[in-house]
C-alpha cells in the first residue's frame, strides 16, 4: 500500500506521484510514522550502502542523499575508491557508502567481491539497491542476488519518470509483495522522491519483522544439490541459519571461489564438484548459467504480473543519436573532434589559472625573500622559498588541469559518450593489449602524466590500468616542451626543427605502444579482457554530479599526491644545495657590492652558484654517473640537469643555466644555446633529447603512480625501467651514428 | 523459460551460427560461447545473456564491434567476442 506522505505537500511537482510501499508481511504493516519509527530504533545512527547497476543513476542518488559531505578513500590493498557520507535526517545520523557498481554478486570480478564482502561483514542496516525503472528486468537480476542473501534491501526505482515516459506501468504493491521487498520510487537527476526515500530507510530499519524472503525454485535437481551440500553445511556449521546455509550451498554450486575457500573443507568441495559435474551432466550446461537462467525466470515471471509496457522504446532516440556517433567514417573525426576539445579545455582553459598561481607563488617567495636583507644568504630563507614554497607551488600548479580534466571526463561519462569512445578505439588499442579507453589517459599525458595517471581510473580491469599507467610518461608532457625548445635550436638548423620536434613527439608514441605491448606479453599478461559492456543510453549530465567528481578529485590530489610531491621537492632542493661551503668568490664579491660594481658582482654569484652546485649531492652525483652518461654523448653537466628535472621537467633548462654559469637561463636562452653547441656535437645533442624523453619521470608523475598502484613498488619500477630504457635507446643512437660519423 | 527450451535448442541438431555472422535487425536467440571461461560466461548472465534469450543485432557492419539489444539493454561486444558466439 502507499504510505501517505504528511510533509509532501499535493501540488503538481514531479515527486508527487512518486511513491513508497512496503510489501504485506512486514510488521507492523503499514509501518509505523517516521516520528514512531524512530522512536523505536535501538541505535541513532544507520548504516546505508548503495548498490546497483552501472548507469542506473546510483551516484546521482548518493549525491543527492549526501550532499557535498563525502568522502574519498580506497578499500585496503586495492585499488578500488570507497566513496563514503553522512546524513542527518530528523533524528537520525546515516552513514552512507557507495559501493562500486555491479550487475551481479558473483566473485569473477574485485568490485562485485567488494560489495558483497562489504554486505555480509559490515552488516548495513539498509542495503539500497539503486535500479533504471526503465530497464528493470536486467537490474532485477542484483537485486534478486541482494534478496537470497537476505541483505535488507529497500528497491530504489530510481528514473521513475523516463520508465513513465516509456510508456512502463508498475504495481508496485504486487511486485512489492513477491519480491519481499519495500519500493521507493526517485528521480535523482530532479532530486525527486529523496526525501520519501530517507524516510523510507528509517521505517524499514525500524520494522519489528521483515517480510518473509520468496523462495526461487530452481528445479528439481539443482534443488537436490542445494539439499546434499546445505546438509554437509550444516555438519561443519551448524551455527550457520538455513536461510545462510542454502545461500551457501547456491553459491558453491555457482562455482564461488572465496565462499569455498571460506567454509569449504575438502569433503564438501568434493561433494561440491561431484554436484556440479552430475548436473552438467544432466541439464547440458553449468550450474551458474542455469541458476542465472532460473533467477531470469523469476524475474521475467514477477515483471509479466506487475509490468505493463505499451512499447520497448527506451533506446529510439539513443540509437538515433548513435547511428551517428558510432558511424563507421564518422566516428573517429568526431572522436577526434572531442577529444581536442577535451584537451583544450583542460590545457587551454588550465594554463592561465596555472599562470596566476605561479606568479601567486613568484610573488611569495620574493616576499618573503624580502625579509632577508639584500644579498643575504642565509639557509632559512633558501629553505622556505626555494624548498617550501617552492613545493607547495610545484603540488597547487596542477589543481586546475586535474580539477578541468576531471570535470570534462565526467560530462564524457555521465552523458553516455565514454561507452561509446571506448568502443570506437577498442580496434585500434585492442591491437596493441589496451583497452579502448586507454586512449584518453595517453592523451592527457601530452599535457601532463599527472592528471593523466588519474584519469586511468576510467578503467576498470586492473592490468590494462596498470600497463596504462606505465607508459603515460613517454607520451612527451607539456613540463618538457622547454627541453625540446632549448636543446633542438641549439644543434640544428631552423628548417629541421619543426620535424625533429614531431620526430620526438612521435618516437614517444611508438615506444609507448612497444612498451604496451611487452608489458601486456611478459608482467601483465593474462587473456585480454574479451571487450563486452553495456551501451547506456544517451543522457543530459547533471552539473551537480560533475562538479561533485571534479571536487573530490582535486581534493584527493591534493591529500594524496600532494604531500608526497611536497617532501621529493624538499629534497630535491636539499641535494642540490648542500653542501654549501665558503668560496673564493664570497671576499670578491662582498668587495665589488661595496664599491657598488652590481653588475661586476652579479657576474661572480653566477660563478659562484655553478661553482656550488658542480660541489653539491646533486652535482657529485652527477659526476659519479659521468661514465653512464659518456656513452651518449653527455657529461655530469647534463646528469646535473636531469637530476634536477626530477623536481619538475622544466627545472632542467633552469639548472644546465647555473652549471654553465649562465645567468637567469630563461630569458638568455641564446647565450645558454651557444655554450651547448661549443661543448656538444649534434649527435650528443640529439641523444640529450632522446634521453630526457623517455627517462626519470617527475617526482609528481611518481607520486601519483604510486598512489593509483597502491604500492611505491611500481613508481620504482617506473623511474628505474624508464631511466634503463632510455640509457640504452640513447646509447645506441650515439654509437651507431659515431660509427657512421653522422652528425659529430 | 527455458532450460527445456535451451535443450531443445541444442538437442535438435548442430546448425547454429555465430553471431558475428548476424546481419543487423535479425533476432536470434543466445545459446553459448565457445570456449569461454566461466568469468565471461558469468559476466555475459550478467547482462542478460542466458541461454535461450532474444537478442536482437542492432549493429554488425562486418568488421568491428557488434552492438545487440537484450533484455531491453543495449551491450556491445567486440569482433573476438562475437566470433565465439553461438546463436540460432
Amino acid at each position: 500500500m502507499a504510505i501517505d506522505k504528511s510533509n509532501s505537500p499535493s501540488g503538481k511537482s514531479p515527486s508527487n506521484d512518486l511513491t513508497c510501499v512496503f510489501p504485506q508481511g512486514s510488521k507492523p504493516h503499514p509501518p509505523a510514522s517516521v516520528q514512531d519509527s524512530q522512536s523505536r530504533l535501538s541505535q541513532s545512527s544507520l548504516l546505508v550502502s548503495l548498490v546497483g547497476n552501472p548507469n542506473s543513476g546510483k551516484t546521482t542518488v548518493f549525491n543527492n542523499m549526501t550532499g557535498s559531505r563525502q568522502h574519498v578513500g580506497n578499500y585496503p590493498g586495492v585499488t578500488v575508491e570507497k566513496i563514503s557520507g553522512k546524513r542527518n535526517w530528523r533524528e537520525c545520523s546515516m552513514e552512507v557508502v557507495d559501493l562500486p557498481g555491479s550487475y551481479s554478486l558473483t566473485a569473477w570480478s574485485e568490485e562485485e567481491r567488494l560489495a558483497r564482502r562489504f554486505i555480509l561483514d559490515e552488516k548495513p542496516d539498509v542495503v539500497l539497491d539503486v535500479l533504471d525503472a526503465s530497464n528493470l528486468e536486467r537490474n532485477l537480476y542484483l537485486a534478486v542476488q541482494l534478496i537470497e542473501m537476505h541483505a535488507p534491501v529497500l528497491l530504489v526505482f530510481n528514473m521513475s519518470d523516463m520508465a513513465r515516459v516509456r510508456g512502463f506501468e508498475f504495481d508496485l504493491q504486487r511486485l512489492s509483495d513477491l519480491l519481499g521487498t519495500p519500493i521507493v520510487q526517485t528521480v535523482g537527476s530532479k532530486n525527486a522522491g529523496i526525501d520519501t526515500l530517507l524516510d523510507a530507510i528509517v521505517q524499514y530499519a525500524a520494522l519489528e519483522e521483515k517480510a518473509p524472503t520468496p523462495f526461487i525454485d530452481y528445479g528439481p535437481d539443482i534443488e537436490a544439490a542445494i539439499q546434499l551440500i546445505s546438509g554437509k553445511l550444516e555438519e561443519t556449521h551448524p551455527d550457520l541459519a538455513i536461510h545462510k546455509r542454502r545461500w551457501l550451498a547456491l553459491k558453491l554450486l555457482e562455482n564461488d571461489g572465496e565462499l569455498a575457500e571460506k567454509y569449504g573443507n575438502e569433503a564438501l568441495l568434493e561433494c561440491m564438484r561431484k554436484q556440479q559435474s552430475h548436473i552438467q551432466s544432466i541439464l547440458g550446461d553449468t550450474p551458474e548459467i542455469l541458476i542465472a537462467d532460473r533467477r531470469y525466470g523469476f524475474i521475467s515471471g514477477a515483471c509479466q504480473e506487475t509490468m505493463r509496457s505499451t512499447v520497448e522504446r527506451r533506446h529510439d532516440r539513443s540509437d538515433q543519436i548513435d547511428a551517428v556517433v558510432t558511424h563507421p567514417l564518422l566516428a573517429f573525426p568526431l572522436f577526434f573532434a572531442l577529444m581536442y576539445l577535451v584537451f583544450q579545455f583542460t590545457f587551454t582553459l588550465g594554463n592561465p589559472l596555472m599562470n596566476w598561481i605561479e606568479i601567486f607563488f613568484g610573488w611569495l617567495g620574493n616576499t618573503v625573500s624580502g625579509f632577508w636583507p639584500e644579498g643575504s644568504e642565509s639557509l632559512l630563507q633558501s629553505l622556505l622559498v626555494d624548498g617550501i614554497i617552492g613545493g607547495v607551488g610545484g603540488v597547487i600548479v596542477f589543481l586546475p588541469n586535474i580539477m578541468l580534466l576531471f570535470l570534462a571526463i565526467s560530462f564524457l561519462e555521465d552523458s553516455g559518450y565514454m561507452a561509446r569512445a571506448a568502443f570506437i578505439m577498442d580496434q585500434l588499442m585492442h591491437k596493441i593489449g589496451l583497452h579502448g579507453k586507454s586512449f584518453i589517459p595517453m592523451l592527457i599525458g601530452f599535457g601532463c602524466s599527472v592528471p593523466a595517471i588519474m584519469a586511468t581510473r576510467i578503467l576498470e580491469n586492473r592490468r590494462d590500468r596498470m600497463t596504462t599507467i606505465m607508459l603515460i610518461p613517454l607520451m612527451s608532457c607539456g613540463g618538457r616542451l622547454p627541453i625540446y625548445g632549448l636543446l633542438i635550436p641549439a644543434f640544428f638548423p631552423k628548417q629541421w626543427q619543426a620535424p625533429l620536434l614531431w620526430l620526438v613527439y612521435f618516437f614517444g608514441i611508438v615506444l609507448a605502444v612497444t612498451v604496451a605491448f611487452l608489458l601486456r606479453k611478459t608482467l601483465f599478461r593474462g587473456e585480454s579482457e574479451p571487450f563486452v559492456m553495456e551501451l547506456p543510453p544517451y543522457r543530459i549530465p547533471t552539473l551537480k554530479g560533475a562538479a561533485l567528481h571534479m571536487w573530490n578529485r582535486g581534493w584527493l590530489y591534493l591529500k594524496k599526491a600532494g604531500t608526497v610531491i611536497l617532501v621529493g621537492s624538499i629534497i630535491l632542493w636539499f641535494l642540490s644545495s648542500f653542501p654549501r661551503p665558503a668560496t673564493e668568490y664570497d671576499s670578491q664579491i662582498t668587495q665589488l657590492k661595496a664599491t657598488g660594481e652590481m653588475e661586476a658582482a652579479s657576474d661572480l654569484i653566477t660563478k659562484k652558484q655553478a661553482l656550488l652546485v658542480s660541489q653539491s649531492f646533486a652535482g657529485r652525483l652527477g659526476k659519479t654517473i659521468e661514465p653512464a652518461l659518456e656513452s651518449f654523448g653527455a657529461d655530469w653537466r647534463v646528469g646535473i640537469g636531469v637530476i634536477g628535472g626530477i623536481a619538475a621537467k622544466e627545472i632542467f633548462v633552469a639548472q644546465l643555466g647555473v652549471v654553465f654559469s649562465v645567468r637567469d637561463a630563461e630569458a638568455s636562452v641564446d647565450k645558454l644555446r651557444e655554450k651547448l653547441q661549443q661543448d656538444f656535437s649534434a649527435l650528443a645533442g640529439f641523444c640529450i633529447i632522446i634521453f630526457c624523453l623517455i627517462s626519470t619521470p617527475c617526482v609528481a608523475t611518481l607520486a601519483a603512480t604510486a598512489r593509483e598502484t597502491g604500492s611505491a613498488k611500481w613508481a620504482w619500477f617506473q623511474l628505474i625501467g624508464l631511466t634503463a630504457m632510455a640509457w640504452i635507446i640513447a646509447s645506441a643512437i650515439y654509437q651507431v651514428g659515431k660509427y657512421f660519423a653522422i652528425g659529430i | 523459460m527455458a532450460i527445456s527450451t535451451m535443450q531443445e535448442i541444442s538437442s535438435k541438431n548442430h546448425s547454429h551460427i555465430y553471431l558475428s555472422s548476424v546481419p543487423e535487425k535479425k533476432k536470434v536467440q543466445f545459446l553459448g560461447v565457445d570456449g569461454g571461461g566461466r568469468g565471461i560466461r558469468n559476466r555475459l548472465a550478467a547482462l542478460g545473456l542466458v541461454p535461450g534469450v532474444e537478442i536482437e543485432v542492432i549493429r554488425n557492419h562486418g568488421w568491428g564491434c557488434c552492438i545487440l539489444s537484450v533484455k531491453g539493454s543495449r551491450i556491445v561486444l567486440g569482433r573476438g567476442m562475437a566470433s565465439r558466439i553461438q546463436v540460432i
